[in-house]
């Protein structure tokens, strides 16, 4: 039946429903992933950024918000130049923490 | 000397003013309203970046005041202004002519209850800054529950940066205090996941930035950037709290065992009623208007009427300790000239 609108599902963050294992795992390996104030340096500096969504502030807060395969799918726009790692104020290695990530999770879909 | 010096006020300002004054060789008079002196302090567990006892702060202060005039449980009834002096009346019976008043009047907590859509007073799950420092205190509090939490929250800017309940002010201090009684909390309950609301957050001091770091990358408390716009309570008697996340662009939702609310410093409406008296003005932000905002803080716009701490705007205990020193040292000036 056509009522003539449709309704998306809710786009509401529930933080009681985030799994949290994996992100801890993450921490345990790379503990400056906390560190991250959100400021946007990495993302702004990001040479792939602007052309496939990558962004490693959104890939960090997508984590910690249980949203593994929105940072799945801009992660693979990561040319792993590792400009981000000079710009960051907080000094987190983020190429390697890209790489943690990438290692960390693709372990748990196997 | 005797020259008399009234100091309205007994915490951190007024007992340190006292205590300058004490040593320049005068013997000032501190009328306090409450019955035991250190204002908010004595209220207090520890203060930032250190987590030095607020107990030893507020000892130290009321030691140095030993030989001056106090009264406690004592209030200003009205103030004469007499020719080149003035007339002060206080409860306890007593009147003191005088050529010098120093205000340190403070602040006061904003009333949380006010922001209803934060649940203050409605949901016992919800507590103020204060009321967690005097938990953290005591142990004492009807409203927390001996059980180990697993959610805490805090919301900062309750009554500050917000027009419409008349603060449009930072209060300063919660910023930093919503970040140490977040590691307090950690300390605490380790498993607990700790979260922090914040619209900005103002790291302003001495290693405050540091010890941001350490609360996130030690203790792992977690930002939320954005607003709670609204609490209410669960079947489960927990508060489920609704935000905007602001740097994921998204709605978020959370249950939470305990909520503390960062209530803000508004004026003393104590203090600027007994300013009216000798009609002293407000500034713009409702707090008591100093002679000029940058050169001359601590005088007002009447002769030998000084002031020093709170009662100008939000102050640390640091600032307020330096304001009350340099208040001292003006009075000091004054009474020189006469």
């Amino acid at each position: 039946m056509n009522f003539g609108f449709s309704i998306t599902p809710s786009s509401t963050i529930n933080l009681d429903k985030v799994d949290r294992t994996m992100f801890e795992h993450l921490h345990e390996i790379e503990p400056d992933v906390y560190k991250c104030m959100a400021c946007g340096s990495c993302s702004s500096t990001c040479p792939a950024g602007r052309f496939s969504g990558m962004s490693v502030r959104k890939v960090i807060l997508a984590l910690q918000r249980g949203r593994e395969k929105e940072a799945a799918g801009m992660l693979k726009g990561c040319m792993l130049c590792g400009k981000c790692s000079m710009v960051c104020p907080r000094g987190i290695n983020t190429r390697h923490l890209i790489l943690s990530i990438c290692r960390i999770y693709n372990k748990e879909q196997q | 000397m005797k020259e008399n010096i009234v100091i309205i006020g007994g915490g951190v300002a007024g007992l340190e003013a006292a205590a300058r004054l004490i040593r320049l060789g005068y013997s000032p008079i501190i009328v306090e309203k409450q019955d035991h002196l250190g204002g908010h302090l004595a209220e207090w567990h520890c203060l930032f970046p250190d987590m030095t006892p607020a107990s030893d702060i507020t000892a130290h202060l009321v030691g140095e005041v030993s030989d001056a005039n106090i009264f406690t449980s004592t209030e200003i009834l009205f103030i004469n202004h007499l020719k080149d002096s003035y007339n002060v009346m206080l409860s306890n019976g007593i009147s003191i002519i005088t050529k010098v008043i120093l205000f340190t009047t403070g602040f006061r907590l904003f009333e949380a209850s006010r922001k209803e859509e934060y649940g203050y007073g409605i949901y016992n799950q919800v507590i103020t800054n204060r009321d967690l420092e005097h938990w953290f205190n005591t142990g004492e509090d009807a409203r927390i529950s001996s059980k180990p939490m697993e959610a805490v929250g805090f919301v900062h800017c309750v009554g500050s940066r917000d027009e419409k309940a008349g603060n449009a002010q930072c209060s300063k201090v919660c910023c930093i205090t919503a970040v140490k009684q977040a590691i307090e909390m950690k300390k605490k309950f380790p498993e607990a996941m700790v979260y922090c609301f914040y619209m900005d957050l103002r790291m302003f001091g001495k290693k405050y930035e540091d010890f941001y770091i350490s609360a996130q990358r030690d203790y792992g408390v977690r930002f939320i950037r954005g607003r709670v716009s609204e609490v209410s309570e669960n079947i489960e008697g927990k508060v489920v709290v609704k935000a905007e996340d602001t740097l994921a662009g998204k709605p978020v939702r959370v249950t939470l065992d305990l909520l503390v609310l960062m209530a803000g410093m508004v004026c003393n409406p104590d203090s600027t009623k007994v300013a009216s008296m000798i009609s002293l003005q407000t500034d713009s932000d409702g707090f008591l208007k100093s002679k000029d905002n940058i050169m001359d803080i601590t005088s007002s716009s009447r002769s030998g009427i000084f002031y020093a701490g709170a009662c100008t705007g939000p102050k640390t205990v640091p600032e307020t300790l330096a304001e009350a020193r340099s208040a001292a040292l003006d009075i000091h000036n004054f009474i020189e000239s006469l």
